[in-house]
């Protein structure tokens, strides 16, 4: 697979800390046995009603259809581990996160999904979101090989990537079943070693 | 750097290399699925014709969709039954042990592990769902993962995983009458807040939780990853081992001994190191209510609601949306909040020990008439033994529904569900706007017990008082 070493699109922000993937994919929708509708379900109770009516969010203003980078704030997307969430932003157009900080689950669940999760500093964050709530129509590009985030195409700030996430998006290798079967004589190596598997039975029916 | 912990002796004994993202390739001792987050994991496996590599290794049930009042299939929701019959063709397609109902073992994935023997100290557990960290009340590294994650256990029994650091997390202390595993486990996010645990795995240590039982650990553990850590534990010992006696998956007794070998070995060294350590005693702790949309947002039980203009401004603005959706006001007292529907089940209070604690609030008193009320339990086994001592008719007589197992009204994927701004007391893990089925739907975490009492009395009493 093709890493990732750029990529450019205008930014949506949803402000808050601690967002969890409840609110990003209610869990009434993970009852579909597969993603592909999930792009129709993000923030789906913060954008409507329970009549089905537009609420005031983002995700429905007019002015950031199309929006790809979002930008975020602490802790986000807590709670479950249901890859529903990442799946709803990416399928919505979302390509990449920037926020301050994310779950763990859910940024692992991101990066295998080839989606970057980056982080800056708050005060940073903060002139982000204040820059692309003022004007939707703004460049944001995450240059990956820089780490640098640039605004029309200038170079604006520094971000941060988590070292194993970084090498996964750059080098493209976010698929990562090729990689651990590669690895096939290891794994038997290491299950005739583990005791449990070895020395006393386990789970014998 | 931690070293010589459980953490670092279980992981380092499932390393199988260094992949080139610099993240270590662990084996996966045990894997578990539910019906929600593997269907979708089946799918990719079968599209690039890769086979299971341990079939065996994997355990299947299911606990999220299946209603708790009538389990005659078809069910009635399309839905469910879609998500049933995509788990029943996986799982005799790839060879997978499946406990469904006919077994009499099915329940929530987190309750029947640890029921059946399957979670046994020094494993590392992979499940696609969050409370996977329940496990780790027997010593294991048991990891919450994502559904593509889940393809990778099935097809490599392995995972690619970043090392956590390790918090040892250490309260003495006797608690007293009335504070449960669950106030404890709500203490600690309170105190750490639902973001201090990123990056770290959660060692549980001293007094108190030498003393639980193994099913206190399991609901201090179900909740390190509302803390933000995806793994907590506890060092397996007599308690872990007595347990795990004779249960169906353990080792036979037999070899039973030559286990207990092992196991105490993975336990943390005293000499261990760790990475961070915190401290607080028993005595510091009573019941705790959530009053907010994230399980940190809590009080102790005689506590006034925090005020936001005292808070930090990041604090405030979160406490702000909270004290919107929840309609309730700062300063007020959470004691005397009146509840509306009172749930006594979830992966975190669902087993024996949570029930009788329950019942014997209940005992020969009556559901408030303004509450509906609910109990169920995790998992077949526990019902039928709940029955056994006839808790059942305790709660039913006391006006309590009782229910099949399942996880139920704790995500509401299935028909337990609140209705518009309804405001639950309830024994589940996560007061996320929304999560208990309804958009205006509210929540408030505590104790079985409490919630027993909260049932009765129609608002949030202490529970203390009662064992006075
Ligand atoms: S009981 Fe709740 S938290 Fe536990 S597995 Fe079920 S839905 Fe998840």
């Amino acid at each position: 697979m093709k890493g990732i070493t750029q990529l450019t699109g205008r930014g949506i922000s949803i402000e808050g800390n601690d967002i969890d993937t409840d609110r990003i994919i209610p869990a009434r929708y993970l009852k579909e046995i597969t993603f592909s509708n999930m792009g129709k379900y993000p923030f789906f109770d913060e954008r409507f009603d329970a009549h089905g009516n537009s609420k005031n969010h983002p995700f429905n203003e007019a002015r950031f259809q199309g929006a790809s980078i979002l930008i975020v704030n602490k802790n986000f997307g807590c709670g479950s581990s249901r890859e529903h969430a990442p799946q709803a932003l990416m399928r919505f157009g979302i390509q990449a996160i920037v926020g301050e900080s994310f779950a763990e689950i859910f940024a692992g669940n991101c990066t295998m999904l080839g989606m970057p999760v980056v982080t800056l500093l708050e005060s940073e964050i903060q002139q982000i979101q204040k820059k692309v709530q003022d004007n939707p129509q703004i460049q944001l590009t995450l240059d990956f090989l820089q780490k640098k985030l640039l605004m029309e195409h200038q170079p604006w700030f520094e971000f941060q990537m988590h070292p194993s996430r970084y090498q996964a998006i750059v080098h493209g290798t976010w698929d990562s079943t090729g990689l651990l079967l590669g690895n096939l004589d290891k794994i038997k190596q290491v299950a005739q070693q583990l005791p449990y598997l070895n020395h006393f039975q386990m789970f014998k029916t | 750097m931690a070293q010589n912990t459980l953490y670092n002796k279980v992981w380092n004994a499932h390393v199988v290399d260094r992949l080139p993202t610099g993240q270590d390739q662990l084996f996966i001792g045990l894997h578990l699925i539910h019906e929600v987050t593997s269907p979708q994991a089946f799918d990719m496996i079968s599209e690039k014709n890769m086979s299971i590599l341990f079939p065996q290794r994997t355990f299947a049930t299911v606990d999220h969709i299946v209603p708790t009042t009538q389990q005659t299939r078809p069910f009635q929701d399309d839905q469910a039954e879609a998500m049933m019959g995509a788990i029943e063709k996986n799982v005799k397609k790839y060879g997978i042990q499946f406990l469904n109902f006919e077994s009499g073992l099915q329940g929530i994935v987190h309750v029947i592990g640890p029921e059946l023997g399957l979670t046994q100290p020094g494993l590392t557990i992979a499940c696609g769902d969050s409370h996977t960290s329940t496990h780790g009340a027997f010593g294991t590294l048991a990891f919450g993962i994502g559904t593509t994650q889940v393809r990778d256990v099935l097809a490599t029994q392995c995972l690619a995983m970043d090392p956590l650091k390790v918090r040892k997390i250490e309260i003495n202390g006797k608690l007293s009458k009335g504070v449960f595993a669950k106030d404890v486990t709500l203490f600690v996010i309170q105190k750490l807040t639902v973001k201090g645990g990123l990056g770290y795995a959660y060692e549980y240590a001293g007094e108190v939780f030498s003393s639980m039982n193994m099913e206190e650990r399991m609901t201090v553990c179900n909740m390190a990853i509302e803390g933000g850590a995806r793994v907590g534990y506890v060092n397996p010992d007599t308690t872990t081992f007595q347990y795990l006696k004779n249960r169906k998956f353990a080792p036979p007794s037999n070899e039973f001994d030559q286990a207990i070998k092992y196991w105490k070995t993975v336990a943390s060294d005293l000499t261990a190191q760790y990475d961070d350590q915190v401290q607080w005693h028993a005595s510091e702790i009573s019941p705790v209510v959530t009053w907010g949309i994230t399980p940190g947002q809590s009080v102790g039980v005689s506590d006034r609601l925090p005020d936001p203009s005292e808070m930090s401004p990041e604090d405030k603005k979160l406490a702000e949306l909270a004290y919107r959706h929840m309609k309730l006001s700062p300063r007020h007292p959470i004691l005397g909040t009146p509840i509306d529907v009172a749930f006594v089940g979830s992966c975190t209070n669902s087993r024996i020990s949570d029930l009788r604690e329950a019942a014997q609030i209940v005992r020969g008193r009556k559901v408030s008439k303004k509450v509906k009320a609910f109990v169920v339990p995790g998992s077949q086994q526990i019902k039928k033994q709940a029955e056994q001592e006839g808790l059942n008719h305790i709660f039913m007589e006391a006006g309590f529904e009782w229910r099949h197992a399942g996880c139920s009204m704790c995500l509401a994927m299935n028909p337990d569900k609140l209705q518009g701004d309804q405001i639950a007391a309830s024994s589940s893990n996560r007061n996320f706007i929304g999560r208990q089925g309804s958009q205006e739907g509210r929540t408030l975490l505590m104790s079985p017990a409490m919630v027993a009492l909260a049932a009765i009395e129609g608002q949030i009493r202490d529970v203390r008082e009662v064992y006075q």
